[in-house]
């Protein structure tokens, strides 16, 4: 018993992170039509700067003061303003060509990024696994767990209902999500697209910014971390639905749910589980479980 | 974007002189030069099969390392299980099991276009990588698998280890001339596919989807041909580089591949016949500067992408050729 809860918090944990990165991902394909190959590269920037940030002022004390979770953050502000960098620079002169062109830049986007964070920061892993040794653990059952893990349980769970609330409860949402319905419609309405893209965009690198950051006192940031994390955010927004916000969070604890049970029960064929589970749903359902067709 | 037609003539005055120049070339750069070339040529077949599907058919495959990678594999497995090394078998291997791979998967794949289309095929592809990155036993997983210099021809032409012929000039001289044949045949049949009525529907397929099915081609039907055509070509690249590689590992099966096949056909121009031989070339050079020129070579191929995707969105030959219309209409007048 104790054991099937450890795997469903950890699920959860997984599900999490994936739903942050996923999310933005979602987000920003719904809004702008764009598949963001370097979206898994935000991901890992935010990491590096959390962990660099943290690592700075921490210096080599041993011992976390709680102050510095405050410091957590900080990576999601910055892949969210290399976000509002990029998208006027880089895709703003795409929008009127064939989407080929749009995944082709970003996927220079990600070379480019990719090496950067290795000019920065260079190549060696960074860690800060203080902050998650200096929450202790809790004992569940005759388990022993790490309590940083269920602070990023929390975490996801309030960035789905933040981002949930912002989208369906503000002026800024119900922008957002007639711009995505019908961009020229819009336009026409005296929606300033231009505006509505970069801020949609913002919030997209916000989500996996913080994605990174909440992850890496856990697992530390090493270089392509966001490649992978990209392969797997694309299995769920594909489950879930390009687009759809609620599909990425059900895809996520989906994918959370496979991964975690697959490593413990099947680990040579989990990754292909995976895609074959995307791939499946593409077949069914080619706008995944929640899209719109 | 369409094929212009072209003379007989001036079609020969450009293919001759290439065609002798890779022939006399061997004589006169150094051995490195030739491999080097060589893998450009091996790409250039990959970029060429990938073209069919996305110059002329109008879908952008993310997911082409499945078929190289599935021909290289299947060579390492020809040569680890079956024990046999004639680059003949190795070839027909390769060829048989991307086919195979390209005929499952591209019935799944063309019922979708655009966006949905290049997912799936990335998706699929990284189903073979996660499989052969994990089951080691069959496929050394990370390590990858070693494959021994071939016999070419059936054995009739020699390759005697430690006979004053080592293995670098094998493979910069009679391997190169091996992949030049396969070249000019991979070029040629691909010539004569895209020129060919079935080449025609394909364009009208990317042009009007719906006007084509009123016209009465089987749109789904010619999408899944052309991509197991697509697929077959690169699994010949795929079998042709192993040997000259020595080794293949899960890395030609990941997605990221894939990505470098895109940029190379775009680097050369999607929208012409000679683009992508001249991208596949021309990133091979430009990817091995890079990496000893940097260890930030990614960033430098990035960089160029994006310029290439700003500045130059008909590649080097479509740019290259509307410069020489104009060239040639500013002369005229």
């Amino acid at each position: 018993m104790d054991t099937l809860l450890i795997h469903l918090l950890n699920s959860l944990l997984y599900a999490s992170v994936l739903f942050l990165i996923a999310g933005g991902l979602s987000l920003i394909y719904g809004v702008m039509r764009i598949v963001n190959l370097a979206h898994g590269n935000l991901y890992a920037f935010g990491a590096y700067t959390t962990a660099w940030a943290v690592g700075r002022i921490l210096g080599g004390a041993p011992d976390a003061s709680l102050a510095l979770y405050a410091l957590l953050p900080v990576g999601a502000v910055a892949a969210a303003a290399l976000g509002a960098i990029l998208e006027p620079t880089l895709l703003r002169p795409l929008y009127k060509r064939s989407e080929e062109y749009q995944l082709l830049i970003t996927f220079g986007l990600l070379l480019i990024l990719e090496d950067l964070m290795r000019l920065i920061w260079g190549p060696y892993p960074l860690s800060v696994s203080a902050l998650y040794e200096g929450l202790g653990s809790l004992t569940i059952g005759e388990s022993i767990y790490p309590t940083y893990n269920l602070i990023v349980i929390v975490v996801g769970a309030a960035a789905a209902a933040g981002l949930w609330a912002f989208i369906y409860r503000t002026q800024f949402g119900v922008v957002l999500r007639a711009t995505s319905q019908n961009m020229r419609m819009a336009s026409a309405l005296g929606v300033n697209v231009n505006r509505v893209y970069v801020e949609a965009f913002t919030l997209g690198c916000f989500m996996a910014g913080l994605g990174g950051a909440i992850v890496v006192p856990q697992q530390g940031a090493v270089l392509g971390m966001g490649v992978d994390a990209l392969i797997l955010a694309f299995v769920v927004v594909v489950i879930g639905g390009l687009g759809s916000l609620e599909g990425a969070l059900i895809g996520a604890l989906m994918v959370g749910i496979v991964r975690e049970f697959g490593i413990t029960f099947f680990p040579e064929i989990e990754l292909a589980v995976l895609y074959l589970m995307a791939a499946v749903v593409l077949l069914v359902r080619p706008a995944g479980l929640l899209g719109r067709a | 974007m369409s094929v212009n037609a072209v003379s007989p003539s001036r079609l020969l005055a450009v293919v001759a002189p290439v065609f002798l120049i890779l022939v006399v070339l061997p004589y006169v750069i150094d051995p490195y030069q030739t491999v080097l070339l060589s893998y450009g040529l091996i790409f250039a077949i990959a970029a060429l099969g990938f073209n069919l599907l996305l110059g002329y058919t109008g879908l952008l495959s993310f997911g082409h390392s499945a078929y190289f990678g599935m021909g290289a594999y299947a060579v390492a497995f020809v040569v680890k299980y079956l024990k046999i090394q004639s680059m003949e078998v190795f070839l027909l291997a390769g060829i048989l099991c991307s086919a195979l791979v390209a005929a499952l998967f591209g019935l799944v794949c063309v019922r979708y276009t655009r966006i949905f289309f290049g997912i799936l095929t990335l998706a699929l592809s990284q189903v073979l990588w996660s499989l052969v990155y994990k089951f080691f036993w069959v496929t050394g997983g990370s390590d990858g698998l070693r494959v021994p210099t071939p016999t070419l021809l059936g054995g009739t032409v020699k390759m005697a280890v430690g006979a004053g012929q080592d293995k670098l000039g094998f493979l910069s001289h009679r391997y190169y001339y091996y992949v030049l044949v396969i070249f000019c045949i991979c070029v040629g049949v691909m010539w004569l596919i895209v020129h060919s009525p079935f080449g025609k529907a394909l364009q009208a397929i990317r042009d009007n989807e719906t006007r084509a099915e009123f016209v009465g081609v089987q749109v789904w039907h010619y999408r899944w041909v052309a991509f197991l055509i697509s697929g077959s070509f690169t699994g010949l690249a795929g079998a042709l580089w192993v040997p000259l590689n020595g080794l293949t590992t899960p890395d030609i099966l990941h997605w990221t591949f894939s990505g470098e096949i895109v940029f190379f056909t775009v680097l050369g121009g999607f929208g012409t016949f000679a683009g992508p031989i001249v991208g596949a070339v021309v990133f091979n050079y430009l990817k091995t500067f890079a990496v000893g020129y940097t260890v930030y070579w990614q960033m430098l191929l990035g960089v160029v992408l994006v310029v290439l995707v700003l500045v130059l969105p008909a590649g080097i030959v479509g740019t290259a050729s509307r410069l020489g219309l104009r060239f040639r209409r500013a002369e005229a007048t």
